[in-house]
């Protein structure tokens, strides 16, 4: 069963130096409070798996912690670049960092076969694209039915996934609904999961289209109100785009993203 | 709609904008890129195509915006669409059989052959590429659905005679390798840029100016390309922009419903 944990035990008992994390939420429900937890804590030399990669990423890509990422699509949605991640990329700072790519097709698909405890995925996908040369996690297959040569592409399975819900009950159990992404996939592919919420309420009401996942597939849940901020909660908040648009100029710089840093993660009291 | 003396009434984006929107006049379906594609996919919704479906990557299936999404995960999607799905099931059930009608895409580089890279750029020697968002859903878009549109400013940066980085294939190397690869859909038909449109010539896939816009002219299309561009024997210029269609686009991007 899910043990309902403050953020900050949550994070300590869950993130490890060196560990394969997915923080995971597509546009909607990104888990920004456990990603700031992460950087108080000062996990570091992470492996961070993400589809894109967002302003989550960027911030633990600046603050220093992150050795590898893996991912398909690293922007600022609708605004333009991730600075943090380009700096990282193209000049090394604050340390260098290894890229592993995809496209969405492909991660979501090796979220896919980490989740259903396969070896590999298979799709039509990566064909003359630059990508298969350089990643090694795709490879060639061939149907032994038809002869088709597909895309494998090999199963992400984390250590830790963290994703934010609407909500859970006392017993763990978790709800989220709206645009669900990829997160039970990236949940149930991960062998320690943290699930923030916005609230935990005595019962569950069922909502259309919702995602359940029964509290003893999750491993830890803490009640985050807010915890997806900047990016939403469907039914507890909206997007903060004037943040995104923000976000461009006051990362551009190391100065100034170190002084955003200090100000509104470090210096943020823990949840 | 040229007054004497006052310019057009219109800017070479909008031309570009209203271009794309009416490129989606017989479509269905529309899978939907973020940025340009967006705004051209919900124009042709307000104006040449009010029945058309419009699918996000981020799950929402035909999603009814009132105003023009920031993201491609505004909740505004999912409140409006027919269905949401999960990211897994929106590319393996809805995109990767070919149930799409049109893959409509951004670029930062394009070649002749309507390839696209959206990864990385190359400066000069020595010095570090420059990092690109990456792929996101376009390599299987524009391998699966029915037919792909491409939008992007006309510039010798961005139509380049050799990629930097192949992210999506258009027609690859010419006629015969979207077939060679075992890509279902038809390619790129279409790229539609602020000087008018583009086309691959239907026996070397090259593309080749078959329109401009209003007030522009072959030759500045030909000056703002990386190769040598070619020209069908006959350039049109697509039709002016009307008043319905600008107000449309205008009110979209203030942000107002429309």
């Amino acid at each position: 069963m899910a043990e309902i944990l403050t953020l900050r035990d949550a994070v300590a008992g869950l993130v490890h130096d060196g560990d394969t994390v997915a923080m995971e939420g597509f546009t909607h429900l990104i888990p920004f409070a456990a990603a700031h937890e992460v950087i108080r804590r000062g996990a570091t030399d992470l492996t961070l798996v993400r589809m894109t990669p967002d302003l989550i990423y960027d911030q633990l890509i600046g603050a220093g912690l992150v050795r590898k990422l893996v991912f398909s699509w690293g922007g600022n949605p609708g605004v333009g670049s991730l600075h943090r991640f380009r700096d990282a990329v193209e000049n090394g700072w604050p340390r260098p960092l290894e890229v592993e790519e995809h496209s969405h097709a492909g991660m979501a698909n090796r979220y896919a076969a980490g989740a259903a405890g396969l070896p590999f995925a298979v799709l039509r996908g990566y064909r003359g694209t630059g990508l298969a040369a350089r990643t090694p996690t795709v490879a060639p297959v061939t149907c032994p039915f038809t002869g088709e040569e597909l895309a494998a592409v090999a199963a992400v399975n984390p250590d830790v996934a963290v994703v934010h819900a609407q909500q859970a009950d006392r017993a763990g159990n978790v709800q989220f609904w709206g645009l669900t992404g990829v997160q039970k996939e990236a949940v149930l592919a991960a062998r320690r999961s943290l699930v923030t919420v916005e609230e935990v309420v005595d019962e569950l009401r069922p909502r259309p289209g919702a995602v359940v996942l029964p509290g003893w597939a999750v491993t830890a849940v803490a009640e985050v109100p807010g915890g997806a901020h900047p990016s939403y909660a469907a039914g507890y908040s909206v997007r903060d785009n004037a943040y995104y648009r923000d976000w461009d100029a006051l990362s551009r710089d190391r100065a100034g993203f170190a002084a955003w840093l200090a100000e509104h993660v470090r210096g943020g009291a823990p949840r | 709609m040229t007054r004497p003396g006052t310019g057009p009434a219109w800017t070479a984006d909008e031309l570009m904008e209203v271009n794309a929107a009416r490129a989606l006049a017989g479509a269905r379906t529309c899978f939907v890129g973020i940025g340009l594609p967006s705004t051209a996919a919900n124009l042709a919704r307000r104006t040449a195509n009010p029945g058309l479906v419009l699918v996000y990557e981020s799950g929402a299936i035909g999603a009814r915006p009132s105003r023009l999404p920031q993201s491609i995960g505004d909740g505004e999607l999912a409140d409006t669409a027919d269905a949401v799905v999960s990211v897994p099931e929106l590319f393996n059930y809805w995109l990767q059989p070919g149930r799409i009608d049109v893959g409509f895409l951004g670029a930062a580089q394009l070649d002749r052959h309507a390839n696209i890279n959206t990864t990385l750029v190359r400066t000069a020697p020595g010095r570090p590429d420059l990092r690109l968002p990456g792929a996101g859903g376009a390599p299987e878009i524009a391998a699966h659905c029915g037919e792909v549109l491409v939008v992007l400013r006309h510039t010798r940066r961005g139509l380049v005679p050799a990629l930097d980085f192949v992210t999506s294939i258009g027609h690859g190397t010419g006629p015969g390798s979207r077939t060679r690869l075992g890509l279902p859909g038809r390619g790129p038909t279409a790229v539609i840029t602020d000087l008018g449109i583009l086309r691959p010539a239907p026996d070397t896939a090259e593309l080749t100016l078959t329109d401009v816009h209003p007030g522009a002219t072959p030759a500045q299309a030909r000056a703002a390309t990386g190769w040598d561009l070619r020209t069908a024997p006959v350039v049109r210029t697509t039709p002016e922009p009307t008043a319905a269609e600008l107000a449309a686009l205008r009110a979209l991007k203030a942000g107002g419903a429309a």
